[in-house]
């Protein structure tokens, strides 16, 4: 008999890897960008956007294939998806569930949006954020990112 | 030999001098009281006899760059600097980073004046030695900030003043500063600026979620009478389209004499210098008039600074 295929999975379970769940809808490519993972990278990615969650109504979700994410890499995706939940996958199993934290200092995620930052220059520095209550603010410059800060992910 | 007192140090260790927002009150109120000494003399006139402070101007600078030499030099220290940066490696495109950790092999402390905001934190963590922020873009410029309050403390105490600030107070990093400064004393700020020139909201808003008032004014006359301090700063020509535009705003922001008529007894009137025509010559002479002063007090405040670094 063939498989009811309204029923199968939207996206595959992986053998080993790394599952964040719980993306606030519409952020899952952001999330990618942040963490450096881009179309010329080799990990095998699946991605599900505006998926049904009993817990924020929608959500997205990626999978990213024999690479397991550091903590501090995933917390730079909390100011983003502060619900996001990251599932470590060995032989198929869950071995390890975290949530996000915010990190105190984002470096190298965001770029200044100040022209006249030192940052923005061949000045062999990366880019370094205090995370505030209520936005970002530039360790070089002082310049505040309160609104869209996707707009300045590098 | 003349030794200072005991003063307020207590544990100031601040080991670069960047922005003021690195600053406590009480790290300010101990370098005033320092400062306060050594313009009384009450300081050991070789502390410094061996030391060597660089100097690295990439724009232009008189007071600051001359009151930092004069600085050095009355506690026995020698400075060195590049003269033109056209003849440095910088244009032969050696980045900051470079520059500072070969400048560090070289002297005990550098004090940075660049155009890039910034630039001064960069340098501290490349740096093997003390970093002095003498100006950054449109940044920070802490020492100009701890003379400005010096001179004020010269003349009132520094709690709850009102002071207003006008003048180019978007690009004006001397205004930045000393309004960051002025929330750790519960001051009041009232602002006047050209069109687009205003204080940047970013920093408004940050005041204001600080507790420090600050209100904006169109007009000189509505907050002229309720002020203890003016601080104006320079109308640069080069943030107007064209010279029309610029001498409308000049001219409508020059403080006059007139100006200054039932006024409070206790205002005084400072300006960072070099002014471009927005204080009339004819106040120089008034009591209120405080920014020679002001200049000079560069002197005694960047001492205390070096000493507290380099000693």
């Amino acid at each position: 008999m063939k498989p009811d295929a309204s029923h199968g999975l939207l996206i595959s379970p992986i053998r080993d890897g790394t599952v964040i769940d719980h993306i606030t809808a519409g952020e899952a490519l952001n999330v990618l960008k942040i963490l450096g993972i881009t179309g010329s990278t080799t990990e095998r990615l699946s991605i599900a956007t505006n998926v049904a969650s009993k817990k924020i109504g929608r959500k997205d979700v990626v999978k990213i294939e024999n690479r397991e994410l550091l903590k501090e890499e995933v917390d730079c995706i909390a100011l983003i998806a502060p619900n996001a939940r990251i599932n470590i996958i060995r032989d198929y199993k869950v071995v390890r569930k975290k949530g996000v934290e915010i990190p105190l200092m984002l470096r190298g995620v965001v770029r200044c949006p100040n022209p006249g930052c030192i940052t923005n220059t061949s000045e062999p520095i990366e880019s370094k954020f205090k995370v505030l209550g209520n936005g970002l603010r530039c360790h070089y410059c002082d310049w505040v990112i309160r609104d869209h800060i996707t707009d300045h992910i590098i | 030999m003349q030794q200072g007192g005991g003063g307020s140090k207590t544990d100031f260790d601040l080991k670069h001098i960047i922005s003021i927002r690195d600053f406590e009150r009480r790290d300010v109120d101990h370098l005033l009281d320092r400062a306060g000494e050594i313009d009384k003399g009450l300081y050991e006139k070789n502390s410094l006899e061996g030391r060597i402070l660089a100097l690295l101007f990439f724009e232009p600078s008189t007071r600051t760059r001359m009151s930092f030499e004069t600085a050095m030099a009355r506690l026995g220290g020698k400075t060195i600097s590049v003269d033109c940066v056209e003849a440095s490696s910088i244009v032969k495109g050696e980045t900051l980073a470079d520059t500072i950790r070969v400048v560090s092999g070289y002297a005990d402390a550098i004090v940075l004046r660049h155009p890039k905001e910034g630039a001064a934190r960069l340098a501290s963590e490349f740096a093997t030695v003390p970093v002095i922020n003498a100006g950054d873009g449109a940044g920070q410029h802490p020492s100009q900030t701890l003379l400005d309050l010096y001179t004020i403390r010269q003349s009132m105490d520094l709690d709850r003043i009102d002071v207003g600030l006008l003048g180019d107070l978007r690009y004006g990093r001397t205004a930045h500063s000393l309004a960051y400064a002025l929330s750790f004393y519960d001051a009041t700020l009232h602002t006047i600026a050209p069109g687009g020139l205003e204080l940047p909201a970013n920093l408004v808003r940050e005041l204001r979620e600080m507790g420090t008032e600050v209100i904006e004014y169109q007009d000189i006359m509505d907050m002229i009478r309720d002020l203890d301090v003016l601080y104006v700063t320079r109308i640069q020509r080069e943030r107007f389209p064209d010279s029309a535009s610029y001498y409308s705003a000049a001219l409508s922001y020059r403080i006059t004499p007139e100006h200054l008529d039932g006024t409070r007894s206790s205002l005084i009137l400072l300006h960072p210098l070099p002014r471009a025509g927005e204080i009339d010559p004819g106040v120089d002479s008034l009591p209120c008039a405080r920014y020679f002063e002001q200049s000079r007090n560069g002197v005694p405040v960047r001492m205390a600074i070096l000493q507290e670094l380099m000693e």
